[in-house]
């Protein structure tokens, strides 16, 4: 299977935005041959604006265009769009609820050699404490592209999250669907459901095909949009399958992990057993063999059921 | 600059600096020092500059505002009112439940505010997306932005200060209030910002200093500010902190608090007695 990193999804998607979105401005802080926008910008240097280094800065310039009526995307590493610069898009972007476009790459562990100073496993926590803040996970190219086009006429403040690692493209282009807080179910099954986001969507597929050999029957979501959460999705498959592992390159405190618990424990109580990063820093590492040690790999999500089917 | 225009825009501050009393004595709190302060440009920059129609405050040609010292609200919402944004009586309801009139300002509560601010150093970097925005796009507008001489300890002003010289955002200008004070004390006992002219003019840009209360100099920084391209441009502007209310100016301990019944009593007279003067 093809291998596409979403963030080369998300510079090749801008150029399709433009399309729709003649006004679109994109941003970025010195990483744009990082996050990817460099690709826009190649095609469109007078809408690519580089802001240096200064993150806090370029979403509040972001803020800026935006009450201007425009769209805008602005770029970092998530570590700096949702870490250093929170209290900006909390007060200068989420507060007005302004149409600003986080495009925040490099999330999670899969940054690999660059070390825990750039692996971020807190930003969806932080993202999803904005009142109004849309938050998205794409999973795979075909995913990320879809979720960037489907900002053209999404309006209010949105947080979307890629990767570095290049991850297989399962979605089918031509049948794929997007919708902003709709999840997606992958495969049917009745003993336990997975709920996966972003780059672990693909390994609780793959999960769920072993489990299947030695009899378990486990339903597989994809939760691209964290927030607003498929409540609704979520809230049966707790009521039909009676238990949840939820999967996630992410801290198990604020994440996806806790959304659904926070939704399930109120409105339908099932144990819910999270699988992420636990309340630590990452390391340096190539990111396939980091992913293997912190157990965020088909095996990892195996496990993670077997436990709660006490096997 | 035209006598008679001159003590129009006098009388239209003093009625601007009663309504900033009117309403931080109604709410029992909120900050009337760097409010006072700011009274003379506000009024020069709604009562003779910029395009702003009460009538249709979202226009989209509409020059922008951003109180970057978001905290001196009570300011900004004496100006709306008295420009007939909405009802001066409303002045009344600062800070108060269920009021519009949030302790700093909200861009999606009250017409006429262009941008919500009240953490320091955020709103001049909003200020340089609207001046990018309009710049690129071929809009006519024009973006100002009013900062504490305290507020500039922030490091973010300073990213915007380098991205606003290095876009040559010469539709863009900024004032920078400098009473010299702020809450803990004087802003050099603080963590001192000067030489502030010489800091701006190092970050490419073009810099004017003038009284903040002489209407004169305050209209002709404007001219030049305007005049001025591939730049964008800074007033720093010597003020008196609490400016007009006599046992308000140049006090520290004046920045966040309201005055009592009987203070109140003494500004809203002192004020009086000027309006008068000036309208005699």
């Amino acid at each position: 299977m093809e291998k596409i990193a979403t963030r080369i999804s998300y510079g090749n998607a801008l150029n399709e935005l433009i399309k729709k979105r003649p006004d679109l401005f994109v941003l970025d802080s010195d990483v744009s041959c990082a996050t990817m926008t460099n690709i826009f910008g190649k095609e469109n240097p007078d809408r690519h604006f580089n802001c240096g280094i200064q993150e806090c800065n370029m979403l509040g310039v972001a803020a800026g265009i935006a009450s201007t009526g425009r769209l805008v995307f602005a770029s970092a590493f998530a570590m700096f769009a949702a870490g250093r610069a929170y209290e900006i898009v909390r007060n200068s972007i989420g507060y007005p609820r302004l149409n600003v476009k986080i495009g925040a790459t490099h999330a999670g562990i899969s940054v690999g050699e660059d070390g825990a100073s750039h692996q971020c496993c807190e930003d969806i926590a932080l993202m999803r404490t904005i009142p109004g803040m849309t938050v998205i996970n794409p999973a795979d190219d075909v995913e990320a592209k879809a979720a960037v086009l489907a900002m053209a006429d999404f309006e209010g403040p949105a947080y979307l999250r890629f990767g570095r690692l290049p991850v297989p493209v399962f979605n089918n282009p031509d049948t794929y669907k997007f919708e902003v807080g709709k999840g997606v179910t992958l495969k049917e099954g009745g003993d336990i459901t997975i709920i996966a986001t972003g780059l672990l969507v693909y390994p609780a597929v793959e999960a769920a095909e072993e489990l299947a050999k030695e009899g378990v029957n486990a339903r597989v979501i994809n939760i691209h949009t964290i927030k607003p959460l498929d409540e609704e999705l979520v809230i049966k498959a707790a009521r039909e399958t009676g238990k949840i592992v939820v999967a996630e390159e992410h801290s198990v405190i604020g994440g996806l992990g806790s959304a659904v618990a926070e939704t399930v424990s109120e409105k339908c109580p099932v144990p819910v057993i999270k699988l992420g990063v636990n309340d630590t820093y990452g390391h340096s590492g190539p990111a396939l063999q980091l992913l293997e040690e912190f157990g965020l790999t088909t095996n990892g999500i195996i496990e993670k059921v077997k436990k709660a089917l006490n096997k | 600059m035209d006598n008679e225009i001159k003590k129009r825009l006098e009388i239209t501050a003093v009625k601007v600096r009663m309504g900033i009393i009117e309403g931080v004595y109604n709410a029992k709190a909120g900050h009337p020092g760097g409010s006072l302060s700011i009274a003379d440009v506000m009024t020069y920059l709604y009562f003779s500059l910029m395009n702003a129609d009460p009538a249709v405050p979202q226009k989209a040609d509409r020059d922008r505002f951003v109180l970057s010292k978001g905290h001196t609200a009570p300011c900004l919402y004496s100006i709306l009112a008295h420009r007939g944004f909405f009802p001066a009586d409303e002045l009344k309801t600062l800070r108060k439940l269920g009021s519009r009139l949030q302790g700093h300002p909200v861009m999606d509560k009250i017409p006429g505010v262009d941008m919500s601010t009240g953490s320091l150093g955020q709103g001049i970097s909003a200020a340089c997306g609207m001046a990018l925005s309009g710049k690129v796009s071929g809009d006519s507008y024009r973006v100002y932005t009013i900062l504490g001489d305290g507020e500039i300890q922030e490091g973010m002003v300073w990213e915007a200060a380098m991205f606003a010289a290095h876009y040559k955002l010469d539709n863009l200008c900024a004032i920078v209030d400098n009473n010299g004070l702020q809450i803990d004390g004087k802003i050099d006992d603080v963590m001192s910002p000067y030489p502030i002219d010489e800091k701006f003019r190092a970050f490419g840009w073009n810099v004017i200093c003038i009284d903040a209360h002489d209407f004169g100099q305050i209209e002709k920084a404007f001219i030049e500010a305007e005049s001025k391209k591939g730049q964008p441009t800074v007033i720093i502007q010597k003020s008196i902190k609490g400016k007009g209310v006599s046992f308000m100016e140049d006090k520290a301990n004046w920045h966040g608090a309201a005055p009592n019944d009987e203070q109140y009593g003494i500004a809203m007279s002192e004020l009086k007695a000027e309006l008068e003067r000036l309208e005699d």
